[in-house]
């Protein structure tokens, strides 16, 4: 920036003739006072973009410096104002059902590592401000997950990309194609043999024909597709086995024997359709006999483990011993030497797995995880095969991802013909692998010797530091685009909102290369369907566009066959010392939603840490070094590499293997994720594609770092706020869990709820721990975050909280997760306590917090058993933030500092079904109210209805025979209840638990 | 005038009047006066700071959080107002029980009790989410019909604690009038004889309002006597009335009364063992007068005891498991160290006034004093603190910590309370000179209660 400084220059040494120093500080202090500068600072830099761009030194002097030296510059250009004045007038003519106050839902969907999940988006006078799944999706059924609600948090985030960047100097669009337009027309005389596009995994037929049209005008580019959490190993596993890529889609709802060999279906891609599936197979009501039996191989606690009958904590190395001999049992042959000594518990678990799959021929599952080794995947196919479950529970389509035959690379020969000076232009779109490449790559140092980068992002993170250009990425809400579902189902995304921060869409920009035009990704979008629709395009589209989901367009099924090639030479590894493992992180995956703050505070499901990653380790371990919980230790990995972070005890990990999620430790200067947690991939070495950093040493700093958690306590004290048995148990006595003594005893005769009566029952047997009906509340009910430090102070918001607690022995404990908001008392401890009446029971039984009334005495928390109610120790809802005011729900108060808070039962959903109810002069229907944390669950946990309607599914769930109230002998009445929690164990491994052998 | 020489001779109403007044009007200011006003002063800027600071971030500035709502803020409370018992207990209480020996320190002790409720009474406000709207808690007519929440222990809180000040206030400042028509008698400047003089309120001496005063201060007396047992029993509510284990218990109003009273003689022992020292006033405030104090905090320490003792056995008896764990948790859980220093100063350390020559050793009595103060600000945070941080649902099981803020909000209402009462003493009469005067003309002529003179110089 040579003129900002000169002119900087220019302006100190006037300012220093003028004036002694003392009064030189004073002015410049003045000056930013100034209504001018001010003005000029907020059109200069749009909210949230103070700083021009990000400094690799980090040093914060400078960077001060450089900012105002910008700053003063402007100070001096007042009068010339960035934006256009536009005049603001109401509609002449009112739009088509654009009705104020009511909100209009449109069909799109959110993607996760290219794969899309149908959502509908509910937008209120054309603010996005909610997503909700959408019920004709196959990907979705109507639930979501956490990453598809916090979608509307990154679309407003205002600190994502908002301008151009040329070499961290704010540039524009024009200034870039100008740039781009030389090294194309270079670039088109070498048939594009410099030209490499790098993406993260696409799915979406139009990017897919774009690209098509790409290799006509340069035959000889290449694309590479790079996902830190991709799918290499079933892909490399699939070819071994099938000679060829498949998509596999499982079918939960015809299995009753599950085999999980640490893969986590219940988290991730395709998980939200596999939750629904998985948990109806386990649901439990009057006369039920049976239920699936899942068997789960793992090495670090996941959601899927947590759901299991039956865990056993498995390293990388045992699981393939485990496999191998499995097949070997199936008459399959992997391995020329597959021997090596099992335990005494991986011998019953095999005996009783082969027993298991062999009387369930047809009706079993085995699935094997991304962690996996190739061979592993093509075991797994094998037996599936070998079972008689491929084409039963488990079906192979096409591989979703788009490919152009002849164009494809891998990342590492990417970074190898980058260090080799044979790229000449380099144009990332989305992907970040500066700084999730494998670390051996130099991925980062190799980009550096590219002559022309360009980067388009949400974010300008550390690739865009790289790469010359950075560009900013429309957020998938912002431009039309398409994608597939886990089953191959396209959706046509249209955008709610007109690009917020100058975004381009990678259509755009991937149109502009090819024809060196820009158009909008509509018209893009359009032109490649035109000719896909059967019939009227026109009449097509329209339909595709608002059901969210082109009619027939899942993958068909494909006939594969079992071709396992010779694996005579290969031998199973040999046993290591000890592992990390690599784990994508449960809220913000691989690190691309480090800056969704509604992610970051949202507590892991298993160690409920919030804002960073922690170092998991066994309790064995644990004990063995000395370290508790918030040590700092560092982990040393092959090729000297080295890590740093928080140490935290996790109960049910593998004695041998440390386990780290991915995703942290990122470098976006200026923005809320700068510099949490520890980065895992500086010891990730690929490929091929590890998931496992072997023979790793753990030391002791001698450091101590306080854990951001939301929960303190694991085990239940000999309490039962979770009731749980056997399904032995349920049919031999189903009311095992009724309440001991439900405290009815009263002076006063019980109040009569004429008309509705709200409650709601949650099902512990179905709920998973995945927490998107946490951030579903989140997003309804304008919650704010409320940062790491306060966290620590104990001062979460969530309304709707997941209770997380351990039983049994630490090696291997059963874990179970009881979602927890205000559960209305009808007998509520918190309402006379209040000395203003702010909080107050309504006719039909909700608990209601007036917030105008509050004066913040604290005492209805104190009195609430529950410790639901949330306060507002400080004015934790931004509602400064010009973007984020536009993401608020314009049908919930935003609370200001000290008022309390509660879970309302999404009062403003209630009233406005009551409405329509009373317009249409009908009672209202049940299921017509759904909550957020109801409409969200992918599991279909929660249940919320009329109780005084005895038809009504909330009503009838609470009169099942396992249904228990939280607390209730307290005599709180609480209106929510619960089923209680059930396994299905196998009688002989129970056996072996119950004499704890450890594994 | 001659300063009062210290003497052993028998007082005379004169000599009363002289000796009181003069610490007021003419003594001049001891350097011990200055040297705790200077301290009193700066701790009083710091709360002055903390509450400013308090009210520009919100409550957030402490240490409280979820699951623990109330910390510092309602432990000092209920400390300070259990403090300002004392004050009333021996004004009104023993008035009525004709103990003539706390004449000599009624005054003071009245005075303590005030500005202990003063203090007291900013804990509630400032510890309001939105202390603005503190004015809530009042029944204040209203055109959209909105009341308070009359079933809320903090409402009756609200009354009791207001009433008791107001009460407190009266009783003493009508217990000061005839004073200060001596002050205003004897004052030489004008600006102080113009003040005291409209602080009389007109007060000649005269039979008939001698009559009338004694009439208005017995019925206050009779007044603030139920308040006693009031204010305390009504504070103890706030926390029986809720359901949170180690809160939800019968015995809180006695043995919070009991607490109340035992702190507050503590207060009166800290504060008069120095003044009497200071000012010369071992004639006044004897060591009889130490002593019956000594002997009601022996007594009323070991209702506490059989308090803490009550509530260990109810836990166990009433086979409530929430009840039983947090009394183990109080002995055992992160707290230890406050649940037995509690006891080592509330139970353990009294039991030395079981001696005559303790209760008659001044530096003795003192230290007890002060070890009482510290264990009874113990129980009410044990009381606060612990009871809120592990109670139903293991999840939600937290920690509290102090901030800066709380610390210095605590200290600064000490600092509050020591400069309130170093003005008082230097600027009204510590000792009752009227009720003192009559003390001396019943025992020295066994005159039938002449009313004491003016002491015209």
């Amino acid at each position: 920036m040579p003129s900002h400084e000169s002119a900087m220059t220019l302006e100190i040494r006037r300012r220093l003739l003028k004036s002694s120093g003392r009064e030189y500080w004073r002015c410049l202090d003045e000056l930013a006072q100034t209504p001018e500068f001010q003005k000029s600072l907020e059109s200069e830099f749009p909210q949230g973009l103070l700083p021009p761009a990000h400094f690799q030194d980090g040093a914060t002097r400078r960077h001060f410096l450089k900012i105002m030296a910008a700053s003063f510059v402007f100070a001096g250009l007042s009068g010339c104002g960035a934006q256009s004045a536009k005049q603001i007038v109401p509609y002449r003519k009112q739009p088509e059902d654009v009705i104020p106050g009511k909100p209009l839902f449109y069909a799109t969907a959110v993607t996760l590592n290219g794969v899309a999940s149908g959502v509908l988006v509910e937008s209120n006078m054309g603010r996005p401000t909610k997503v909700e799944g959408n019920p004709d999706h196959p990907s979705s059924l109507g639930a979501t997950d956490a990453f598809s609600q916090a979608a509307i948090l990154s679309l407003y985030d205002p600190q994502r990309a908002q301008t151009v960047l040329n070499q961290d100097r704010i540039s524009t669009w024009s200034d870039f194609t100008a740039a781009l337009a030389p090294v194309l027309s270079e670039q088109e005389r070498k048939q594009g043999a410099g030209l490499r596009v790098l993406t993260g995994a696409v799915t979406s037929p139009a990017f897919a024909s774009q690209m098509l049209a790409l290799a006509k005008k340069f035959p000889k580019f290449k694309w590479c597709q790079f996902e830190p959490l991709g799918r290499e190993n079933s892909r490399a596993g699939a070819a071994l086995a099938f000679g060829e890529d498949v998509n596999c889609i499982c079918d939960f709802t015809k299995a009753d024997v599950v085999v999980s060999f640490d893969v986590d279906f219940l988290s991730g891609v395709g998980s939200v359709r596999y939750s629904r599936d998985f948990t109806q197979k386990r649901t439990v009501r009057t006369g039920t006999s049976q239920m699936n039996r899942l068997y789960v191989l793992e090495s670090t606690p996941s959601l899927t483990g947590a759901a299991a009958d039956h865990r056993l904590p498995a390293s990388p190395n045992d699981i393939e011993m485990m496999v191998a001999r499995l097949a070997v049992g199936a008459g399959i042959e992997l391995y020329k030497k597959p021997e090596d000594s099992l335990s005494a518990a991986q011998e019953a678990w095999l005996r009783v797995l082969s027993e298991e799959l062999n009387t369930h021929r047809g009706s079993s599952l085995i699935l094997a995880g991304e962690s996996q080794s190739p061979v592993v995947h093509a075991a797994v196919h094998a037996l599936n095969a070998h079972f008689g479950n491929a084409g039963k529970t488990i079906r192979y389509t096409a591989p979703l991802e788009a490919t152009v035959e002849g164009q494809m690379q891998s990342i590492n020969e990417l970074a190898y013909e980058m260090s080799s000076g044979q790229v000449e232009a380099l144009i990332v779109i989305d992907a970040n692998p500066a700084y999730s490449a494998f670390a051996n790559l130099h991925f980062a140092d190799a980009m550096e010797k590219v002559p022309f980068s360009a980067r388009m992002g949400l974010y300008a993170d550390e690739t865009s530091a790289r790469c010359h250009w950075h560009i900013p990425q429309t957020h998938e809400f912002e431009a039309w685009s398409d994608a597939r579902g886990h089953d191959g189902s396209v959706t046509i995304m249209q955008p709610l909102i007109e690009p917020l921060y100058n975004g381009k869409s990678p259509h755009e920009l991937l149109n502009w290369v090819e024809r060196g035009e820009l158009h909008g990704s509509y018209e893009i979008l359009r032109g490649v369907w035109h000719d896909r629709f059967t019939g009227d395009f026109e009449k097509g589209w329209r339909r595709a566009v608002h059901d969210g989901v082109v009619a027939d367009s899942a993958l068909p099924e494909k006939k594969v066959v079992i071709a396992i090639k010779p694996l005579a030479t290969r031998s199973v590894r040999s046993k290591p010392a000890d592992y990390l493992v690599f784990k994508p992180d449960p809220t913000i995956w691989d690190g691309r939603f480090a800056n969704n703050g509604w992610l970051q505070e949202l507590p892991k499901p298993l160690t409920k840490l919030t804002w960073e990653n922690a170092i998991l380790i066994s309790p064995a371990l644990a004990r063995k070094q000395g370290i508790v919980d918030g040590d700092i230790v560092g982990v040393q990995g092959n090729l000297r590499s080295w890590v740093e972070g928080v140490a935290m005890i996790a109960p049910g990990q593998e004695d041998n293997c440390i386990a780290l999620t991915l995703g942290y430790g990122r470098s976006l200067p200026n923005c809320i994720a700068d510099g949490l947690g520890s980065n895992a991939f500086v010891l990730r070495m690929g490929p091929p594609f590890e998931w496992y950093a072997p023979n790793v040493t753990v030391q002791k700093s001698g450091t101590h770092h306080p854990l951001a958690t939301t929960q303190h306590h694991h085990s239940m004290e000999g309490r039962d706020p979770v009731r749980m048995g056997t399904l032995k148990d349920f049919i031999a006595n189903p009311h095992f869990a009724a309440d001991h003594a439900d405290n009815e005893s009263s002076m006063y005769p019980p109040h009569k709820y004429e008309g509705h009566a709200w409650g709601m029952t949650i099902d512990l047997n179905a709920c998973t721990g995945c927490s998107a009906c946490v951030l579903a509340c989140q997003s309804e009910n304008n919650i704010p975050i409320v940062g790491k430090d306060e966290i620590l102070r104990g001062r979460e918001m969530h309304w709707l909280r997941i209770d997380r607690y351990y039983k049994g022995a630490l090696e291997n404990p059963e874990t179970v997760f009881e979602p927890l908001a205000c559960v209305h008392c009808e007998q509520a401890p918190c309402e006379p306590v209040c000395p203003v009446g702010a909080t107050t029971h309504s006719g039909e039984g909700l608990n209601q917090m007036v917030y105008n009334r509050c004066v913040g005495t604290r005492y209805c928390s104190n009195n609430c058993p529950y410790k639901v109610r949330r306060f507002n120790f400080f004015q934790y809802s931004d509602i400064e933030t010009p973007a984020l005011q536009l993401m608020h729900n314009p049908d919930v108060t935003v609370r200001d500092r000290g008022v309390m808070e509660k879970c309302t039962y999404c009062v403003q959903r209630i009233n406005s079904a009551k409405i329509e109810a009373e317009k249409e002069n009908r009672p209202v229907r049940d299921g017509e109210i759904r909550t957020a944390c109801q409409s969200a669950c992918p599991a279909s946990a929660i249940v919320f209805g009329d109780i005084n309607d005895p038809q009504s599914a909330a009503a009838q769930l609470r009169t099942q025979p396992h249904a228990f109230g939280l607390l209730s002998e307290l005599g709180t009445r609480p209106r929510t209840t619960y089923l209680a929690r059930l396994r299905n164990p196998h009688p002989e491994l129970e056996q072996l638990d119950a004499k704890g052998a450890p594994a | 005038m001659e300063r009062p020489s210290q003497r052993t001779a028998p007082d005379t109403p004169g000599s009363v009047a002289d000796k009181i007044s003069a610490i007021v009007l003419t003594g001049r200011t001891p350097w011990q006066w200055m040297a705790g006003f200077g301290i009193a002063f700066l701790l009083t800027m710091l709360l002055l700071a903390s509450i400013a600071w308090l009210l520009v971030r919100g409550v957030g500035i402490w240490g409280i959080n979820q699951p623990i709502g109330w910390g510092f803020a309602i432990t000092n409370f209920v400390w300070w107002v259990g403090i300002g018992h004392a004050g009333t207990l021996i004004s009104a209480v023993l008035l009525l029980l004709k103990q003539d020996w706390r004449t000599s320190i009624n005054r003071f002790a009245e005075a303590m009790t005030l500005f202990a409720v003063a203090c007291a009474g900013i804990f509630p406000l400032i510890h309001l989410g939105r202390p603005q709207y503190f004015y809530w808690l009042a029944p204040i007519p209203n055109t959209m019909g909105v009341w308070p929440q009359f079933r809320s222990p903090l409402m009756w809180d609200f009354f009791a604690v207001s009433t008791y000040a107001t009460v407190s206030f009266m009783f003493w400042f009508i217990g000061l009038i005839p004073d200060m028509a001596t002050l205003r008698d004897r004052a030489r400047s004008r600006p102080a004889q113009i003040l005291y003089g409209i602080l009389s309120m007109g007060w000649r001496g005269s039979a008939r309002h001698w009559k009338r005063y004694q009439t208005a201060y017995l019925l206050m007396a009779g007044l603030a006597t139920p308040l006693v047992l009031s204010v305390h029993t009504i504070v103890s509510f706030d926390f029986t009335i809720a359901i949170v284990p180690g809160w939800h218990s019968t015995i809180f109003p006695p043995y919070f009364v009991a607490g109340a009273i035992f702190s507050g003689f503590a207060m009166v022992l800290t504060l008069s063992i120095p003044l009497r020292a200071v000012y010369g006033l071992q004639a006044y405030i004897t060591d009889r007068h130490l002593e019956n104090m000594a002997k009601i905090m022996l007594g009323t320490g070991l209702i506490v005891a059989y308090g803490y003792l009550m509530e260990g056995f109810m836990a166990w008896y009433g086979g409530n498991r929430y009840d039983q764990s947090i009394q183990i948790t109080r002995m055992t859980g992160p707290y230890w160290p406050a649940y037995w220093a509690l006891i080592f100063c509330n139970i353990v350390v009294p039991q030395i006034l079981w001696t005559k020559k303790a209760r008659t050793t001044t530096w003795i009595l003192f230290v007890v004093s002060i070890v009482v103060n510290v264990g009874m600000w113990l129980e009410r945070f044990i009381i606060v603190v612990t009871s809120l941080h592990r109670d139903f649902l293991p999840s939600s099981w937290g920690m509290y910590y102090p901030t800066f803020w709380d610390l210095a909000t605590f200290f600064g209402t000490i600092g509050l309370f020591l400069t309130l009462f170093l003005l008082f003493i230097r600027v009204l009469p510590m000792i009752s000179i009227s009720e003192m005067s009559e003390l001396v003309t019943e025992h020295s002529s066994e005159k039938p209660h002449a009313a004491p003179s003016e002491g015209t110089p």
